[in-house]
């Protein structure tokens, strides 16, 4: 009886082809751009958390104000951060601004960051070729950089730098790696920029205070503890003021991301909706010109022992079918638009199992729900006054 | 009186239009035997549509006593209405009632759809009754391809498919030309003779002569037109 109801379902659709077409196209509509809307939501937005993790979701920031009397943090204060429980390493950062010289050519301005062997263990994709500030190299306030890629290009074109000098500050440095090029949404842009060993960059940039530190936990499961005890820490080194320093918890900052992403996609899913119940109510419009239309048919099948509900399943199974047929096309369409969005934004594209559920889930529904008041319509005709209207 | 397939009690219908109340039929008592080719002959207005819809269980009488094939069928609910009209009754209408966008086969397999008959089975069942009625080479043919007695041949194909015990025909004739008509009534005449129970409703006196038995219904009252008892 299914497969017969659903025969003759499918008959009709194709019987009213142009009307059936246009109902069809708002269900695609709808579902088109609920799919691509989402899709495209989640391929940038995973992009965008990707890229924060590439920042470091184990990571932990301080930036320092200070105080008058205490400008920032000194070495004291960084072994204490380090002996706190769960914190991998702890990455101070110096920071100024130099005249640095090679090969006859002079570039001034440039940004001259103090950094340790920790940020080199802990940041991925940090170097080009080379190596590395080491322990040896912090401890014994080694003379050695890396530079960043435009550098590198400007004042050693067409040679390898490594192991050759450079002057910074007036001081010469042995070059011992090159920065690998960075895009510049993911942070500070080290191209234009070169690095030192922290320990040797309080000499150059002549300040024992360090204003920028990030601290590495073993687990990112354990941020708000340490976060805490960071906290703690610091409140205890600037005698109890808290304005002299925040402390930026990634984990943090990427779940408020996170929930930033959620809320647009629910918008944007809303957005969606709206143009989906729009083709539900043309659904629900096309059925029921379609019962008043089918009275005679209707009161025939009922003459010849059709009951109610085998004609309420009748009339369903057509709007939940046109339904999904617009479901269909407006899930290719939709990821097709997406697709191409994603192409523009060069960002990949994803697409899960849940958005393929959503597209047919949706718009099954909504052939259900648009198409119930017309089917029990035609299932509760009168059979006499539906055989009358010939 | 056991022979009889269909008794009707009292049978009195009153439509209801605001605070008006319209007798349709009065207290009607029909017997039909098995076998027999009864028509009901009445002008419009007369009350023989309605009956009509009665005895095809279409419709329920406001008050009365209907029994059909052994079943008390004033008692029963609108989906076992729509089972004894799957299969003790076989409609031929005026209009033919054929679904424009089937063919002649799946026209007459529709009643034997619903009453959860076999692929396989539906077609056997269907075709051996189509050329019955001498329509076996008319099969995959639309309505609108076949002329109106051929249309009508379907239709009761499509009546008679289900193997009712009551073949109910509403003026079968008033769709066709006088030639055509009587061949129509042969074939009807041919379908009582192989026993099948009639009830025909008209209100052509000439149509009505070839049944066995005439009942005549005026202001919704019957009365027995004794020479054809």
């Amino acid at each position: 009886m299914f497969k017969e109801n659903l025969k003759m379902a499918w008959m009709n659709v194709l019987n009213n082809k142009m009307r059936s077409a246009l109902t069809i196209f708002g269900i695609v509509i709808g579902v088109g751009s609920i799919i691509a809307l989402i899709t495209i939501g989640k391929s940038s937005m995973s992009e965008m958390t990707s890229e924060f993790e590439l920042f470091g979701a184990d990571k932990i920031s301080i930036q320092v104000v200070g105080t008058p009397l205490k400008q920032g943090l000194v070495e004291s204060d960084i072994l204490k951060l380090q002996e706190i429980e769960n914190v991998a390493g702890v990455s101070p950062t110096l920071s100024g601004y130099a005249t640095i010289v090679a090969s006859g050519t002079e570039k001034t301005n440039v940004l001259v960051q103090g950094k340790n062997d920790v940020y080199f263990n802990k940041t991925m994709n940090l170097l080009d070729s080379g190596r590395g500030i080491n322990r040896l190299d912090i401890e014994s306030e080694n003379n050695v950089t890396l530079i960043g890629s435009t550098i590198s290009k400007e004042m050693f074109f067409g040679e390898d730098p490594i192991g050759k000098n450079i002057i910074i500050g007036g001081v010469s440095y042995k070059i011992i790696g090159t920065l690998s090029e960075t895009n510049n949404y993911s942070g500070s842009s080290t191209n234009d920029s070169v690095i030192i060993p922290y320990t040797t960059s309080m000499d150059l940039l002549g300040t024992g205070y360090i204003t920028s530190v990030d601290v590495y936990m073993n687990n990112a499961l354990n941020s708000t503890q340490i976060t805490d005890d960071i906290q703690a820490k610091l409140i205890e080194a600037f005698n109890g003021k808290k304005e002299a320093f925040t402390v930026m918890n990634m984990q943090d900052m990427l779940s408020s991301i996170n929930n930033i992403t959620n809320m647009l996609s629910f918008m944007l899913g809303g957005i969606g909706s709206i143009a989906l119940f729009v083709g539900g109510i043309g659904i629900m419009n096309m059925m029921l010109v379609s019962v008043t239309e089918r009275t005679a048919e209707i009161g025939l099948r009922k003459a010849l022992g059709a009951e109610p509900r085998r004609i309420q399943q009748q009339f369903l199974l057509e709007s939940v079918f046109l339904s999904l047929i617009g479901g269909i096309i407006g899930f290719f369409s939709g990821v097709f638009v997406a697709y191409i969005v994603c192409l523009i934004m060069s960002t990949s594209l994803i697409l899960t199992p849940s958005t393929v559920l959503l597209a047919l889930g949706f718009s099954a529904a909504v052939g259900i729900l648009f198409g119930i008041t017309p089917a029990r319509k035609a299932s509760k005709l009168h059979p006499i006054e539906a055989l009358r209207s010939v | 009186m056991n022979d009889n397939i269909l008794m009707m009690n009292g049978i009195t219908k009153v439509y209801r239009m605001g605070t008006e109340e319209q007798v349709v039929l009065k207290q009607i008592d029909l017997y039909v035997k098995k076998g027999d080719f009864l028509a009901v002959l009445g002008p419009s207005g007369s009350g023989k549509s309605t009956l009509m819809n009665i005895i095809g269980c279409l419709d329920s009488p406001t008050s009365g006593n209907y029994v059909l094939s052994s079943k008390q069928i004033n008692e029963l609910k609108e989906n076992e209405l729509a089972v004894i009209r799957n299969k003790e009754i076989g409609f031929v209408f005026q209009q033919f009632q054929l679904l424009p966008r089937l063919s002649a086969l799946q026209n007459v397999e529709l009643p034997l759809v619903y009453a959860g008959i076999k692929e396989k089975e539906r077609k056997m069942r269907a075709k051996d009754i189509l050329s019955k009625v001498g329509l076996e080479d008319k099969l995959h043919h639309r309505p609108n391809q076949l002329s109106g007695g051929q249309q009508q041949r379907v239709a009761i194909a499509r009546a008679l498919v289900t193997e009712p015990s009551v073949l109910l025909a509403d003026e079968p004739t008033g769709a066709l030309d006088q030639k055509t008509g009587k061949q129509i009534m042969e074939l009807f005449r041919e379908i009582n003779n192989e026993g099948k129970t009639i009830v025909m409703i008209t209100h052509d006196q000439e149509i009505a002569k070839q049944a066995n038995r005439i009942v005549h219904i005026l202001d919704g009252q019957l009365r027995e037109e004794l020479a054809y008892v």
